[in-house]
Order: C-alpha cells, then structure tokens, then sequence
C-alpha cells in the first residue's frame, strides 16, 4: 500500500477534528474533536517517517502523544471545574471573559 | 576702608533678627491663643532690636572711623565649592543709620497701631506681619552679600503685599496688593539679574568681593550692573516707570502707609544705590540715569500730591517726591551720597509724622479720606495738628526744621554739576520744592482750617496717648534730626567711610537753597490764596488740564493699562486658544481617535471559544497559504 493513502487518510481526519471543533458546542467532544486532529499529525508523521526511510517523524510522534497526554490531563481538569461552576459543558456557556 | 570681624557687643548682632522674627513666628504661629498680648508682644520685640541698635550704633562710635565696618559671619547657606552663599551681618556707618531708622520710627509706629487697629479684631496678625517686614527690613539692610539682601529684599516685598491687602474682605485692597506686588517683582527681576551678572562676573556676591572686583571690571560691567539695580530700585522706591503701584498701596492701614510706604520700605532703593556706591563710580551714565530717574520722579510725585483729593494718596505722591530727591542725590556720586541718606532718615521722621497725623484724623472721622470733607479740625484734635504741622514746615523746609537742612544740599549738589544738567536738575528740584510747598499747604489748609464740610454723624475727636504721644516723638524728630545730621557735618563724616565725602561742602545758605526757600514761600502763600482764603468746595471743581492730569495720577495707570496690560491680556487669551485648541486639540483628537478605533476592535473579542479557533483556523490556513505562494 502507498504511503501516500496513510497521508491522505490523515488529511480527512485532521479536517473532521477541525470541523468537529468549530461546530460542535460540546466541551467534551471538542476535546475529543483536538485529539483526533493530533492522532492525524500522528499519522502523517509516521507515514513520512516510512516514506523517508528515518526515524525522525517517529520520534516527533512519541512526543507529541506525551503532550497530548498531558494536555488531556489539564483539559478534563478544567472541564470538571467549568461543569461544577455552571451545570453545563457547553463551550458557548462560559463566555464571560470578552470585551 | 577694610571690614573687620566683629568683636564685644557686635558678635551678638544677630539678636536684631532674631528679636523681630521670634515675634512674628510667635503672633502668626500661635493663633488666637496671643490675641490678648500679641500686640506687646509685637511692639516689645521691635523695642528690644531697637535697643541693641542703640548699643551697637555707640560700640561703633567708640571705634576709629576706620575701623567701623564690622562683619559678622553667621553661617555657610549653601556650601558649593565655587558657590559659596554666606549669611553674614555688616554693620557700618550705613547700615547702622537704617537700623536706628527702621526700629525707632518702627516701634513708634508699632505702639501707635496699639491705639489705631484696636477695634480690629485681626490686630494680633497685623503685629505679626509688621514684625516680619522688621525683619525682613533689617535683614535687607545688615547682609554683607547681595543674596541675602535680595531675600530680605523679597522679604519685604511680601509683607508689604500681605499689608496693603490686610484688609482682605473689602474689594480695593486685595487688588492693590496684587498690583503693588507684580510693579514689584519687575524690579526685583533687575535685581536678580544683577546678582546673576554679579556672579558671572565677579564669581562672589560678597559686598567687598563685588566692589573690590568692580573697580578692575571695566565701565561696560559697571553700566549693566547700575541700570540693573536702579530698575530693581524703581521698583521698590515707586520711581518712574514703576510708579503707579504706590498710590494704590494706600489701600493698607494707615500705620503701614507710614512705616513701609513712607518711611523704611520705599527707601530700600536709595539704600541699594547708595551701597552699590563703588558699582556706580564706575559708569558716569548709570549714574546720571539714576539722577534723570529722580529728577523726575520727584517733579511728577510732587504734581501727582497736587492734584488728590484723598489725604493719603497726596501723601503717598509727596513720597515719591521726596524719594526722587533722594535718588537725585545718590545719583550725583559721592556729592550726593551722605545728603541723600541724611534726606532719607529726616524724611522717615516727618513722612511717618504725616502719615500717622492723617492717620489720627481719619481714626477721628470714621475713616473718611476725602480732604474735602475735613476742614476745622485744628480745634478738635490740637496735638494732631500741631505735630502735623511740624512735620508740614520740616518738608517744605522752613529753618530751622528738617528739610531745611537735608534738601536744599541735594539741590547744590544738583546745581554744582553745571552745564545743561545741573540746570535742569538743579532747576527741578527747586521748582519741585515749590510744588511741595503748595500740595503740603493745600492738605494742611483743607484739612485743619476752614469751615467744616464734615459727614453728618462726623464726631471727630482727639486721638488716645497711645497714638499721639509717638506723633509728638516723631514731631521732634523732624524739627531736631536735619539740624543734627547736617551741622558740623555729623553725618558726612560718620559716613565719609562708606560713601566717600563730597568734593564741595557748602554752607547753610546758599543761593539755590535760598531760591528754593523763596519759591516754597510764595507757593504757600498761593496755596492760601487758593484753598485758605476762599472756601473750598465739597465736590471737586472741574479742574483745567493740569489738574486733571495730577487727579488721573499723570495717565501712569492708563498708559500702564494700555501698553502693558491689554496687550497682555490679549496675549494671554491668544496663548489660551492657541494651548486649547492647538496644542490640546491635536492630542486630544489623537486620543480620541485611538480611543475610538480601540473600542471598535475590542468587538472582536466575543468571549466565544469556537470563533477564536475559526480565526486560528484561518490564520493558520493564510500562513500555509502564505507559505506555499513565497516558496512557488
């Protein structure tokens, strides 16, 4: 198989996480929305690493599920916070902080 | 001469200070708490300086001539290592005449104001302030330096304001405080120039430094630094063209009119002339401006007294008349020095004794003013008018009183220059003692003789002993002071030291002095036959142009208004506009158009987390874009 279905497979799920972000209201399936647009960076990093023969993409890939991991730690902490606060998960909901 | 350290009772010359700023500190700090004593306190203060001026004047005597100039160091002020500013004492021969002059006549003064502001109930402050001007008084004329006579110099300036306007509820005085302060500060603006000349020049402003320095500087320094100081001398003593100031100044109570506009304060400018001798001796022009200023000065104070109505304002031009004398004299050089100082300190004794004469009329007639609402009071108030008139033959100059003596010197000196100028000068000054004849003669006719045109409720009555028995000094004063400064020429040689001695010493009669003498004798004879021997009316007469011109103080207000003020004042609005709209209106429209625009983009910030990612979205989008576009 062509690395180039791997990339092009990450391409359309880069682009359903995106669009998953900007149009649903739900704080937990945003969140779920930026992990799937970080395993489609994932994969095309992988899939480059394949195409070039090195270990670089690879190794980026590892580091980028650390900082999703984490990332996911102080996401859901917020999250429960805001729900605890306001009964509601919506991102629209907390929108105090404007002009 | 050499000044010498002080030694025996001078080291201790700083208690004359001391004394008068202890009492002002006390009257002004201590608040109604001194109201029952601050009188006496006041009074007692000025006495006490008054004594030590006594016991140092006779430690002075008691030296040799050449040793009496004695310097007292009291403290670095600012230590800066090529800005040394020293307070230091001097007392000379000079110095210590206006010592005598300002305690004696001041505590005269002061216990006559016992009498005249006991019914005010802000009496106690009055004796404050009249303590700080002492003070500040003594402190201009004792400094061995020009900066320390230069703040004794504001020193005064500010009591002066703070008198003239001591009656602040009332619409005139605040006004003519304020007027007499900004004529003021134009002269002290000369003044301070010269001290920075000064210190351009000579680097010190010490009085032996100064002169020492002066003789090797050249006339073109001796010139600025004498029309400097003559202009910061036209501001204090009300000599043209900084005149106008003195009339209003009449706004204050009567004590203060004797004491600071009379007798000490409008002198100060004689005094700094006098002492700038060495200044003056370098520049002929300086000096013959400082004469050009008086001879003037004392025709035009002299037809200003003419022309009033109101006893103090008349009284008030007769000051700048006589100032003008003196100037006059101090500006003939070391022929008119002494004469000069001796016409000041005589004219302390009969000026302060007129004042405090008008002073006790009007505590007599509720304060009236108006001469032609006087009339007759000789009867009512005897010691008034006899010590008023005293005071009246000692300025016109009637042997054997004051003037006699102290004038008619200045007008040899005057004459003794020759050519044009001693012509003119001469001739001014002689003309100038008729004119005072006539107004002098004119006040005393209005105010004591006649038919009475008083108020209805008029009750005039004698004034308390505490008032007229320091009338009655001062009335010695003026007939003994000419004859004994000027016989054996006392006061020539006691200040022979400082000043220098005249080239020529003439006798007592001489011709100009007798012309003088005569011409005072017709005037007064004129003034009878004008306002003795025909009633005088109770409103004034349409006048012809002269008198016009005397009643409208010469046009020096209306020339004032119309080429300082309203310019000024149009300045001023043009500088408001110009700052308003200009200057304001181009920040303010940057301002507002920052602050406009700023408001709008904060729109932007909705508070929603999804419109936020959309414009990341965006921009990462553009920058992938942008990217791809520079990289093709």
């Amino acid at each position: 198989m062509s690395p180039a279905a791997y990339v092009f497979l990450s391409v359309i799920l880069f682009a359903i996480g995106g669009v998953g972000v900007l149009v649903r209201r739900n704080a937990i399936v945003i969140f779920m929305c930026v992990e799937l647009m970080l395993n489609a960076c994932n994969l095309a990093f992988v899939a480059f690493a394949r195409l070039h023969g090195n270990l670089d993409g690879q190794v980026v890939a590892f580091f980028v599920m650390v900082v999703a991991a984490a990332e996911v730690v102080v996401g859901l902490a917020i999250l429960m916070a805001l729900y605890r606060a306001r009964k509601s998960a919506s991102v629209d909901d907390a929108n105090l902080l404007k002009y | 001469m050499t000044t010498l350290a002080a030694t025996g009772a001078l080291r201790f010359s700083w208690l004359l200070l001391a004394f008068p700023v202890f009492g002002a500190a006390v009257l002004l700090l201590g608040g109604r708490r001194t109201n029952k004593w601050g009188h006496l306190l006041g009074c007692a203060m000025s006495l006490a300086s008054f004594v030590y001026g006594v016991i140092a004047f006779f430690t002075l005597l008691s030296y040799p001539a050449a040793d009496r100039s004695r310097d007292l160091h009291l403290y670095s002020w600012i230590p800066v290592e090529r800005f040394q500013a020293n307070i230091g004492i001097l007392l000379d021969p000079l110095s210590i005449c206006f010592v005598l002059l300002i305690t004696g006549v001041g505590s005269l003064i002061l216990i006559y104001s016992i009498g005249y502001m006991a019914h005010d109930a802000e009496r106690r402050r009055f004796f404050g302030y009249l303590n700080l001007f002492i003070a500040a008084m003594l402190l201009l004329v004792i400094s061995d330096n020009y900066l320390a006579l230069y703040a004794g110099w504001e020193g005064v300036g500010l009591a002066s304001y703070l008198l003239i306007g001591f009656w602040q509820s009332r619409q005139a005085p605040p006004a003519a405080a304020k007027k007499a302060f900004i004529a003021n500060r134009v002269g002290d603006a000369g003044l301070s120039l010269a001290i920075m000349l000064m210190f351009a020049e000579f680097g010190t402003f010490n009085f032996t430094g100064v002169f020492a320095s002066a003789k090797s500087g050249g006339s073109g320094v001796g010139l600025a630094l004498g029309l400097l100081l003559l202009l910061a001398a036209c501001g204090k003593s009300a000599q043209l063209p900084l005149q106008s100031w003195l009339l209003d100044a009449m706004e204050g109570p009567t004590p203060v009119s004797a004491l600071i506009h009379a007798a000490t304060m409008v002198t100060a400018g004689v005094y700094l002339m006098v002492r700038s001798n060495p200044i003056l001796a370098q520049s002929a022009d300086a000096r013959m401006a400082v004469a050009i200023v008086g001879t003037v000065t004392l025709l035009f104070g002299a037809i200003i007294a003419c022309g009033k109505d109101d006893i103090k304002k008349s009284l008030a031009g007769s000051t700048m008349s006589q100032i003008g004398y003196m100037m006059l004299g101090a500006g003939l050089g070391p022929a008119g020095y002494a004469f000069a100082i001796a016409q000041l300190l005589a004219h302390g004794f009969f000026k302060a004794g007129l004042f405090l004469g008008a002073g006790s009329v009007m505590h007599g007639m509720d304060d009236e003013v108006n001469m032609r609402r006087y009339g007759a009071l000789a009867r009512v108030m005897p010691i008034t008018a006899v010590t008023f008139a005293i005071s009246y033959l000692a300025i016109i100059g009637i042997p054997p009183f004051s003037a006699f003596f102290t004038k008619d010197p200045i007008i040899d000196a005057a004459w003794d220059q020759g050519g044009t100028a001693g012509w003119l000068m001469g001739g001014a000054a002689i003309i100038g003692a008729g004119i005072t004849a006539f107004y002098m003669t004119r006040m005393v006719l209005m105010t004591f003789t006649g038919a009475k045109r008083w108020e209805e409720h008029a009750h005039p009555h004698e004034s308390p002993a505490v008032m007229t028995a320091p009338m009655i000094v001062l009335a010695i004063g003026s007939t003994v002071a000419g004859a004994f400064l000027i016989l054996n020429n006392r006061l020539v040689d006691f200040l022979a030291p400082v000043v220098g001695t005249p080239p020529v010493l003439h006798g007592l009669w001489t011709v100009p002095g007798e012309t003088s003498l005569a011409l005072a004798v017709v005037a007064a004879v004129l003034a009878w036959s004008m306002y003795g021997r025909v009633p005088v009316p109770e409103t004034a007469p349409r006048g012809n142009l002269v008198t016009n011109a005397a009643r409208q103080e010469l046009y020096g207000n209306a020339f004032n208004e119309s080429v300082l003020m309203r310019p000024g004042q149009w300045l001023t609005r043009l500088s408001v506009f110009f700052d308003s709209r200009g200057v304001d209106g181009l920040v303010n429209t940057i301002a507002a158009t920052i602050g406009g625009s700023s408001g709008r983009l904060r729109r932007i910030q909705t508070g929603f987390v999804r419109s936020y990612a959309l414009s990341m979205l965006i921009g990462a989008v553009l920058l992938v874009a942008g990217l791809l576009v520079v990289r093709l």
